[in-house]
């Protein structure tokens, strides 16, 4: 029996695909979790709220997912500065943010989803674009524009997060503020405002990688739930807050992923992310490119 | 008050709880009220970590479906035995196949035991957010077992047949509903003991402040594993006999997310430091679900869930019980 080359290097190219846009889904809880230690379970449901304007979007004024993705960017932008007032009110400051943050969040992530199905249904739904469909070819290696697209806007996107966070004065402090609040404060920066807009920033991508969801897969509003094992599985293996540590780990999980579902079936794919979830947890948690 | 008073005590309300049930002849009562008395065993059950020690689970729809679907394999198997066994054989073999619903709910909880040990093993050495990331993804993953599972059925799910009468009872819902009954008897219990023994003292050690904790020399790494093995064994006899009861088990309602948010939201709601509290709060909004259930829709009832959840979260962040306690004290002290 010879092995199929040509089935292993197509499941590498688009686990590779795959990955980017993993990075882009991750990247708002690499900044949550890993810098701000927010740990916002409900960030899927806001990625499934930006699929669904999308939708709207697209089927009312025929308007592409990724332009209406960068027009709702300040509006998510706005909701996470709004979450974060109220989770800094009600749990930061009173000191109680482990259980009770984390059932807020869970309860957000709950009452989106069953509002998202009251509205909807439980239907998948889809968008059009003239990229959904065609192949590009190069010799034996597939590139559905499908899956390329939204790679290469998660890419952009992730690119201007980190230029972002290394190269201006508040991006600077977002990392700050994670490690030590009261040398932010030393200079002369308010770590309350830096968090809220650290967090609005986080929901902010939710709203592009909603919208490369959407090209990738039709939605319905329990698809989130597949992704909160991706998402904390790529930000604990990238090493919390590492942005490149999260690009690549994006990239294996993808990779990984998509080997397994072209050999084992796509059912199995989900039980890889656990897999690796436990595995870094158990052997380093500190990650790939952890500090 | 002493244990086996409190025990004495619980057990003879429920008691009257099951002939009170019994005066108006409606099966309906026992349906509804098993949901209820199901979520009191969840609820006690996720207190035990997540309100004495501060470890907060949401995977709590994963052991529930685990101890549902270690009874569907186990009567899986009996099934297919039943089929080779010959002719002779079976009366004998039908003396203890399928097995009792009380010893299903038993290997139910050890399954589920071992499962929240091993679960403990690997993420509580972290900090206590990797713990319920951990057992969010687990849920997933699970899920993912059961539907590639075909033996227990698969996607499509199992039907199980429940027998029409108990013998001595009546209606085998009654069976179902007073097992359960005496499940949440046995939860109440041991939550309380807990809360007053040394182990109850240490996980509030562990609660309050995990590093101060273990610089006293408690050993929180043994404490937390005791904590989510019984924590997990208790979830895992609450779903044991669901199968019966729902008569056809899927992998999309054993899983419900609905279970993993009542879970956590009905201590919330009532108060997660005392046995009390998830009682109380199971009572209430465990009863408000099966009004709404039937008045208004089961979307309806599970998005009120979730905004009490948020609301108590926030305004009252110890529960009913912690709104009560501080009207006292604030009356003790004027």
């Amino acid at each position: 029996m010879d092995f199929p080359f040509d089935l292993l290097i197509n499941a590498i190219v688009a686990g590779l695909l795959l990955g980017g846009f993993y990075a882009a889904v991750t990247a708002g809880i690499s900044i949550s979790f890993g810098m701000l230690d927010i740990v916002n379970i409900a960030h899927p449901a806001f990625i499934i709220l930006g699929s669904y304007i999308a939708y709207i979007l697209g089927i009312s004024l025929g308007i592409d997912p990724i332009v209406t993705s960068v027009i709702v960017l300040p509006l998510f932008f706005a909701l996470g500065c709004g979450i974060y007032q109220v989770y800094y009110l009600a749990f930061e400051k009173r000191g109680q943010e482990s259980l009770r943050g984390l059932a807020f969040f869970f309860g957000v992530l709950f009452v989106t989803e069953v509002v998202l199905i009251l509205v909807f249904g439980v239907d998948y739904r889809y968008v059009e674009a003239p990229y959904i469909g065609p192949n590009l070819r190069l010799g034996m290696i597939d590139l559905p524009l499908r899956m390329l697209v939204p790679c290469v806007a998660a890419l952009i996107l992730f690119g201007a997060l980190q230029l972002l966070i290394t190269r201006t004065f508040t991006g600077r402090a977002i990392m700050a503020v994670s490690q030590d609040q009261l040398a932010l404060q030393l200079m002369a920066a308010n770590p309350v405002n830096i968090k809220r807009i650290a967090f609005g920033a986080s929901i902010a991508t939710a709203a592009v990688a909603g919208a490369l969801l959407i090209i990738i897969q039709p939605v319905e509003p329990s698809v989130g739930r597949e992704y909160i094992g991706r998402v904390f599985a790529i930000c604990v293996l990238g090493g919390l807050g590492s942005m490149p540590g999260t690009l690549i780990a994006a990239m294996l999980l993808g990779v990984v992923e998509s080997i397994t579902s072209t050999f084992y079936g796509p059912s199995w794919s989900p039980a890889v992310a656990f897999g690796f979830l436990l595995l870094t947890l158990a052997f380093r948690p500190s990650g790939l490119l952890g500090r | 008050m002493r244990t086996p008073l409190f025990l004495l005590i619980a057990l003879l309300v429920a008691g009257v709880i099951f002939l009170l049930m019994r005066l108006p002849d409606m099966e309906y009562l026992f349906v509804a009220g098993y949901v209820i008395v199901q979520y009191i065993v969840l609820a006690t059950a996720w207190n035990i970590l997540g309100g004495y020690t501060g470890y907060v689970n949401f995977g709590s729809a994963a052991f529930f479906a685990i101890g549902a679907y270690s009874t569907v394999a186990l009567v899986t198997v009996a099934n297919e035995i039943d089929e080779l066994m010959p002719a002779s054989l079976a009366p004998f073999f039908h003396l203890f196949m399928p097995l009792p619903i009380p010893v299903l709910i038993v290997i139910g909880g050890m399954v589920c035991g071992i499962v929240g040990l091993g679960m403990g093993y690997l993420t509580l050495r972290l900090r206590g957010a990797f713990f319920a990331i951990a057992t969010l993804a687990m849920a997933v993953v699970l899920q993912t077992l059961v539907v590639n599972w075909e033996f227990v059925g698969g996607s499509s799910g199992a039907y199980i047949l429940r027998p029409g009468e108990f013998p001595g009872l009546g209606s085998y819902m009654q069976y179902l509903f007073g097992l359960m009954l005496l499940l949440a008897v046995l939860a109440l219990v041991a939550a309380r003991t807990i809360e007053r023994s040394r182990l109850g003292y240490g996980f509030a050690a562990i609660r309050d402040d995990e590093l101060a904790a273990e610089a006293s020399g408690v050993p929180t790494l043994r404490l937390k594993l005791v904590a989510t093995t019984l924590s997990g064994a208790l979830m895992g006899m609450a779903g044991a006999p669901f199968p019966y009861y729902i008569g056809y088990l899927q992998p999309q309602s054993a899983f419900g997310l609905e279970y993993a948010v009542n879970s956590i939201a009905m201590p919330m709601i009532g108060g997660t430091t005392t046995w009390v509290g998830p009682l109380i709060g199971t009572l209430l909004l465990g009863t408000l679900q099966q009004v709404a259930n039937v008045t208004i829709s089961s979307a309806v009832n599970l998005l009120l869930v979730g905004l009490l959840l948020i609301g108590f979260v926030i305004v009252a962040p110890n529960g009913l019980v912690g709104l009560f306690e501080d009207r006292w004290r604030a009356r003790g002290s004027k």
